[in-house]
């Protein structure tokens, strides 16, 4: 693969009206067609961007059952009156170390942690399931303390009157406590998914080709830096963007019961 | 019906009720009455196990309903509940909130619930809210609601635990006037309530209430004509 010079590219492949522009704007043009179009090279970044969605939903999805689980074991045990079970208090504390060690420790340690002493993944699918399972179990202590926040933000008198009516405490909280709970948590929670979109950048740490790889392989490809770091900030503003609308569309939807 | 042996309930060291031992029949209307803090609503609450009694026992319909051994939830689901606070689940319309407990404990496929919601609607005098959600209704329709859910278990007994004393006095009316046509047509009821006219009218029996025990009880006419305790009579003077 030759490297592309400017002299090259203004002389044989460039279109006219790009030779008719000051100097200037012609080697940004040329920077352009570089990153982007020059041996497809776009294709690096949507390569990249399956990457970056696949882990960002894996991790989303492991992440919520994780949070849901510590959340109801946590807030069943912190509500119980009197003494607790011994089972429950075995998995109350657990769950409390779970937060503890994944909230205190950075996610780039736990990413070469996971990567390089406890999963040491071959091949790119392995590699795939360890960044989501270590973004899922990271993402889920901090979905936990917001799903806690959210059931315990429900009135007692809800689990009373649901309880009353005959029905148990796992269908009062499937079908009363949770559905309030869940609408109470989406900002926070839509908080937590822009965050976990965008900490996906770091599995470059374990050679996954998400779209952060993708632009430093074209750096290391191109020589410039300027065009793919910054096209690189644009796809995840974009991304966000795209999230917190789609978010506040379901946010107005759950909100029809608060309408007077 | 109920039947209630030595009903003792202490919170850490505070004795909340220092001893009850009651019997309520079939038909009964029963109030209890008492000062705040005399244990009342405890005791109403301990009635389907929403307080967990530190010791004695209760029998609903032959059942012990402190042993463990027994479901409480299939208990529960003959006894209804009223609250003070409505408790209406405030992310479910009005119909789905009576159709839920039914149709999740697979009592009624949808379309009897749903026949039985508006029925209950139409008796509660609220058949054009059905879709209404909780917020948009004023405490007293809340409260109506919160009566028609309950009953739609077919319940054999109703629990009432200050049911109108959330509500802004205009609508104190229209609540009791659902519970006295309740009373009515036989349901046995046990409610407490700081509404002594209603005690007069529809009570079968009202209990007093006083430091955790049952202080005094008789009919309304005996009770509120003739108080033997002091404490009876200074409560009475406040209320009256």
């Amino acid at each position: 693969m030759s490297i592309l010079t400017f002299a090259k590219w203004i002389g044989e492949m460039a279109p006219d009206w790009v030779v008719a522009l000051p100097e200037s704007l012609q080697r940004l043009c040329f920077q352009f067609f570089q990153v982007f179009i020059y041996e497809n090279r776009w294709q690096f970044f949507t390569d990249g961007l399956t990457m970056t969605f696949t882990v960002t939903i894996g991790a989303l999805i492991l992440g919520v059952i994780i949070g849901m689980i510590v959340a109801i074991v946590r807030s069943t045990h912190d509500s119980s009156r009197g003494k607790p079970n011994i089972i429950l208090r075995f998995f109350n504390s657990i769950c409390k170390i779970y937060v503890t060690v994944l909230r205190g420790t950075p996610l780039m340690v736990q990413l070469l942690i996971m990567g390089f002493v406890v999963m040491v993944p071959k091949g790119e699918v392995e590699t795939v399931m360890c960044a989501i399972i270590t973004l899922g179990i990271n993402s889920g202590a901090y979905v936990a303390e917001i799903a806690r926040s959210g059931i315990m933000s429900i009135n007692a008198g809800q689990m009373e009157a649901g309880r009353s009516l005959g029905l148990n405490y796992r269908q009062t909280m499937t079908y009363i406590i949770i559905p309030q709970a869940f609408k109470n948590i989406l900002p926070a929670l839509g908080n937590e998914l822009i965050a976990l979109l965008k900490e996906t950048s770091l599995v470059t740490v374990i050679a996954l080709q998400d779209v952060t790889k993708a632009a430093q392989v074209i750096v290391s490809k191109t020589y410039t830096a300027t065009i793919p770091y910054v096209s690189l900030a644009i796809i995840y503003l974009v991304l966000v963007i795209i999230l917190t609308k789609l978010l506040g569309i379901l946010e107005r939807r759950l909100r029809a019961s608060d309408k007077r | 019906m109920i039947n209630v042996k030595g009903l003792k309930k202490a919170f850490g060291d505070h004795e909340v009720l220092c001893g009850i031992d009651e019997h309520i029949k079939k038909g009964e209307k029963v109030v209890i009455i008492g000062a705040s803090g005399s244990g009342k609503s405890t005791f109403l609450r301990c009635l389907n196990l929403l307080e967990q009694p530190t010791d004695g026992e209760i029998f609903f319909e032959g059942t012990n309903i402190c042993d463990s051994k027994n479901d409480i939830n299939k208990l529960r689901q003959k006894m209804g509940m009223v609250f003070q606070q409505f408790n209406l689940f405030p992310n479910m319309t009005v119909k789905e909130n009576i159709k839920l407990a039914p149709v999740k404990l697979k009592l009624m496929t949808e379309e009897e619930a749903e026949k039985k919601a508006l029925q209950l609607l139409e008796r509660v005098g609220l058949p054009e809210k059905a879709d209404a959600y909780p917020v948009q209704l004023s405490g007293g329709q809340q409260q109506r609601i919160a009566i028609a859910r309950a009953l739609a278990m077919n319940p054999d007994v109703m629990l009432f635990d200050e049911p109108t004393s959330a509500l802004d006095p205009e609508m104190v009316g229209e609540v009791l006037e659902i519970m006295r046509e309740l009373a009515d047509e036989g349901m046995t009821m046990v409610v407490v309530t700081h509404e002594m006219g209603f005690a007069r009218e529809v009570a079968t029996r009202v209990l007093f209430m006083d430091e955790g025990v049952i202080a005094e009880q008789g009919t309304p006419e005996e009770l509120f004509a003739n108080p033997k305790s002091d404490r009876l009579k200074a409560f009475l003077g406040k209320v009256l």
